[in-house]
């Protein structure tokens, strides 16, 4: 395996490659069609490069383990925003997750119904291009809109533009306090009405999701409230009034079960070690009944008020297909080989949008080196 | 200002151009005598004028792909323009290009609000957007300076910001798709109504491409619920550091203002005299506003307070009642027309980490002891995007060229501070030429890259964004063929 061990040396290694490279950070987000070539880990790329708290950004190195930020970050009482998902027991995967990876496949949690995705608290990108040059675009401050937005774009772009080596984020403080709005036995298109109840309301829903089958085993409807505590005990108080009419609230404010429950829905804890194909949908959060309905007997975790919704399907099955008429997109987030060589991992896009994809990729990796093929749709991935 | 030199081929068809629109568009909706087309020889970047080869005025996505595909056989430049309110010279058209004007697509096509989103057509201003949704309590965040005329178009195309995008951010944090017209005609549709679009990122580059990539016409953006109140409080400090460090200071303590403005000296006392809110004559003054509960207001505030009193502030003022909280703003927004009416200025953009502002205020003001030209300071203090404004008269022989080499003096002060050109309102023509400043030629060849692959002829807005010397080869290839 490649290991550089700074950006000049990474930059070598793929100037000097003469195949395809397999990019990794560290590989615990085994996401995207299979793909052959040369392994190439980031994980020598290590290093808090700048945190300044007073100014709300960090800047590491792309192979920095996630704990590494997180504790640097929790040390100052800041966090990222957008409380990055980890894939390991969903995946089955080991080893330790890098920032670079978070970006590469822009890894969001629960909270990017408020806080935003991880491509919008990213600021900056240094990355390697498939021809072996340095580039770099944003930088270390929140607003910046000087020529083209390429932090975006690398953002889940897992690797097949370029690899990264350095990512800033604006990072924001920590919150003192957290509850929890618990209802429990709603069906979908109920738990759909309270959830968009709560985001719709003024006090600042911070996690909004419904499980089919909660821990006991019945469907569970989860709201959070994050920020001062006596500022989080109002707005609890507030919400719980606002939903009296759709079932019996209860509240939860113990610090280490609502943080366990949140990485349970965040990780999707309940598909972990299940046989299964596992789907990621992302639809508008109204849809999501619908969605449930035509994908049955699948069962759903929901999160994002429903925008999100996480499958566990009979292994092989083609969920993608019955979305039909239902917008959005449906990722193969876990299956085998062979399924996802034919239905392709990621959704088939517009000819004209695929075209563009193409045309970018080719013109950042002309000698279609960088994970080759793994957001390919399936006739490519074939091909 | 350089710009391109016209190309003769196209001025020679002028009239063959013309009447092809004339032939897919209403006859009101072709703008091409001399007399008319000067409503569109400029922006609001008023330095720099031109009047364009026609100017259209589209009413529909479907228009629009066909006045682009006309252009696109003819060859001939787009600039696409929304309400014309760029202060970077975004909408500035070349002799022998057509203006793209968005004005007529000004319809709200769906609101829902269980999803939280609103989609409209592009022209549409921004203010106007949360007046589609007020009455439901629901508003959209991005509020840049200009909202009451600027459209969404020129919001998506420069990635607009505002008071508030400390805690809301931008327009690409709060834009989920668009339609969008190619330079060929071609329409595309990216993301919807749902979170993050699939695949790569288009979006994500296409917002803040400065109308380079294509024309967009209609746009899904996310509506919020209202907080249940908000309120600011006013302070003043003898020294612009003192109240650089309390910014610092107020965002390592955790509390998250909704905006945190900043206004120097010379802008107080020009404000106060055009506005007369009522603002203390100091050296700086912040303007610090937070949301929620009356409660949860007076628990942040107190925090603030308690943060500020640390500062020696010389004021300190929380707002009693609504009127107050207005009086507050009054001064801060008035700010820009209150310089107009006593100097000309020119406003600058650069963005900065936040914990260099006191170093960066200190230089700026030497600076501009060095250049003879006063400099005003009003901006958003939060997030660091500094807007100085450089005072000085357009009456006066080479005070516009000594203002100009100020300006550019500060811009590459606050990249050298680790920050960037421009922060909120676009490179256009006006910040074009520092680019290297900031870039690599490898950085800047990866982003000229993307324009070759959405628009291969270099026709949609091609002499902005990049140094003309760095897109030359780019865009004759297809003049000659024009």
């Amino acid at each position: 395996m490649l290991t550089p061990r700074d950006e000049a040396d990474l930059a070598e290694a793929v100037s000097a490659a003469d195949g395809p490279l397999r990019i990794s950070g560290g590989g615990t987000r085994p996401i995207g069609n299979p793909t052959a070539g040369a392994a190439l880990s980031t994980t020598g790329l290590r290093g808090i490069e700048l945190y300044d708290p007073g100014a709300l950004t960090i800047v590491a190195r792309a192979g920095t383990p996630l704990t590494e930020i997180e504790d640097a970050l929790a040390a100052e009482g800041q966090r990222l925003p957008f409380e990055p998902m980890d894939h390991r027991k969903l995946m089955g995967s080991e080893g330790e997750p890098t920032i670079g990876g978070v970006v590469a496949a822009n890894v969001s949690g629960p909270r990017r119904i408020q806080a935003g995705a991880c491509r919008d608290s990213l600021i900056g990108v240094r990355f390697v291009d498939g021809t072996g040059t340095v580039i770099k675009n944003g930088g270390r401050v929140m607003k910046n809109v000087t020529g083209y937005d390429l932090v975006k774009l690398l953002a889940g772009s897992y690797g097949t533009l370029g690899v990264l080596s350095e990512v800033a984020f604006k990072v924001l403080p920590a919150t003192e306090s957290r509850a929890v709005l618990l209802i429990e036995g709603l069906d979908t298109g109920r738990a759909i009405e309270t959830l968009s109840a709560g985001l719709t309301s003024p006090f600042e829903v911070t996690g909004a999701a419904h499980a089919m089958k909660g821990l006991d085993g019945a469907p569970m409807t989860m709201i959070r409230i994050e920020g001062f505590a006596a500022s989080v005990a109002y707005r609890a108080g507030r919400l719980k009034d606002l939903l009296e009419g759709f079932g019996d609230v209860t509240i939860e404010t113990d610090p280490e079960k609502t943080l366990a429950g949140w990485a349970w829905v965040r990780d999707v804890e309940t598909f972990a070690g299940r046989s299964g194909d596992v789907w990621r949908f992302s639809i508008r959060p109204s849809d999501a009944p619908r969605l449930v309905e035509a994908i049955a007997p699948a069962e759903c975790l929901l999160d994002w008020g429903g925008g999100l919704v996480w499958a566990l399907a009979e292994e092989g099955s083609d969920l993608r297909a019955k979305m039909s008429g239902i917008a959005g997109h449906a990722t193969l987030i876990r299956a085998s080989e062979e399924t996802k060589q034919r239905l392709g991992v990621f959704h088939p896009e517009p000819a004209p949008l695929a075209a563009l994809a193409d045309g970018l990729r080719a013109s950042y990796d002309p000698k279609g080196i960088l994970n080759r093929g793994l957001m390919a749709a399936p006739a490519a991935v074939a091909a | 200002m350089q710009m391109p030199a016209p190309n003769p081929s196209i001025l020679a068809k002028k009239a063959r151009i013309v009447e092809r629109l004339s032939n897919v568009l209403p006859a009101d909706a072709v703008i091409h005598e001399e007399t008319e087309t000067r409503a569109y020889e400029c922006d609001a970047l008023t330095a720099y004028k031109c009047p364009p080869l026609c100017a259209v005025l589209p009413s529909s996505t479907h228009d629009v792909s066909a006045v682009l595909k006309i252009c696109h056989e003819e060859g001939v430049p787009v600039v696409p323009r929304g309400s014309g309110t760029s202060l970077a010279g975004g909408a500035l058209p070349t002799e022998d290009s057509v203006i793209l004007g968005v004005a007529r697509l000004n319809q709200v096509l769906e609101t829902n609000y269980a999803d939280r989103y609103i989609r409209v057509q592009s022209g549409r201003t921004n203010l106007s957007v949360t007046g589609a949704v007020e009455h439901e309590d629901f508003f959209y965040a991005p509020d840049p300076s200009s909202q009451l005329a600027c459209a969404i178009a020129g919001n998506i195309a420069m990635n607009s910001g505002g008071a508030h995008c400390l805690k809301y951010g931008v327009t690409t944090n709060n834009l989920l798709g668009v339609t969008m017209v190619m330079m060929d005609g071609t329409i595309v549709e990216i993301g919807g109504a749902h979170l993050d679009a699939g695949g790569l990122d288009l979006l994500g580059v296409i917002c803040g491409s400065e109308g380079q990539l294509g024309v967009v016409t209609e746009a899904t953006l996310r509506i919020l619920r209202k907080p249940e109140g908000a309120r600011p409080v006013l302070m003043g400090f003898d020294s612009n550091e003192v109240a650089g460090a309390c910014v610092s200071d107020i965002i390592k303590a955790g509390v998250l203002p909704v905006a945190i403005e900043f206004m120097d000296r010379p802008c107080i006392e020009a404000t106060e005299a055009f506005a007369k809110a009522g603002y203390p004559m100091c050296e700086a003054l912040l303007i610090v506003e937070v949301e929620g509960s009356p409660a949860e207001i007076d628990e942040q505030l107190g925090l603030i307070k308690q943060i500020a009193r640390r500062h020696d502030p010389v004021e300190l003022r929380e707002a009693k009642d609504e009127d107050e909280a207005k009086r507050i703003w009054l001064g801060r927004k008035s700010a820009f027309g209150a310089m107009g009416q006593i100097n000309d200025y020119m406003c600058l953009d650069g963005t900065i980490p936040v914990s260099s502002l006191p170093f960066v205020l200190r230089r700026i003001g030497e600076m501009s002891k060095e250049f003879g030209l006063d400099v005003a300071n009003v901006f958003h203090a939060g997030d660091g995007n500094m807007h100085p404004l450089i005072l000085f008269d357009a009456n006066k022989a080479g005070d516009l060229e000594r203002c100009e080499a100020l300006g550019a003096e500060i811009l590459k002060l606050c990249v050298e501070a680790g920050g960037c050109l421009t922060g909120e309102h676009g490179v256009g023509i006006e910040k074009r030429d520092l680019m290297t400043t900031q870039f690599s030629s490898a950085d800047l060849e990866a982003q000229l890259r993307v324009k070759d692959v959405f628009d291969p002829d270099w026709l949609l807005n091609p002499a902005k964004v990049f140094p003309l010397g760095a897109t030359e080869g780019r865009r004759t290839t297809r003049a000659e063929v024009a």
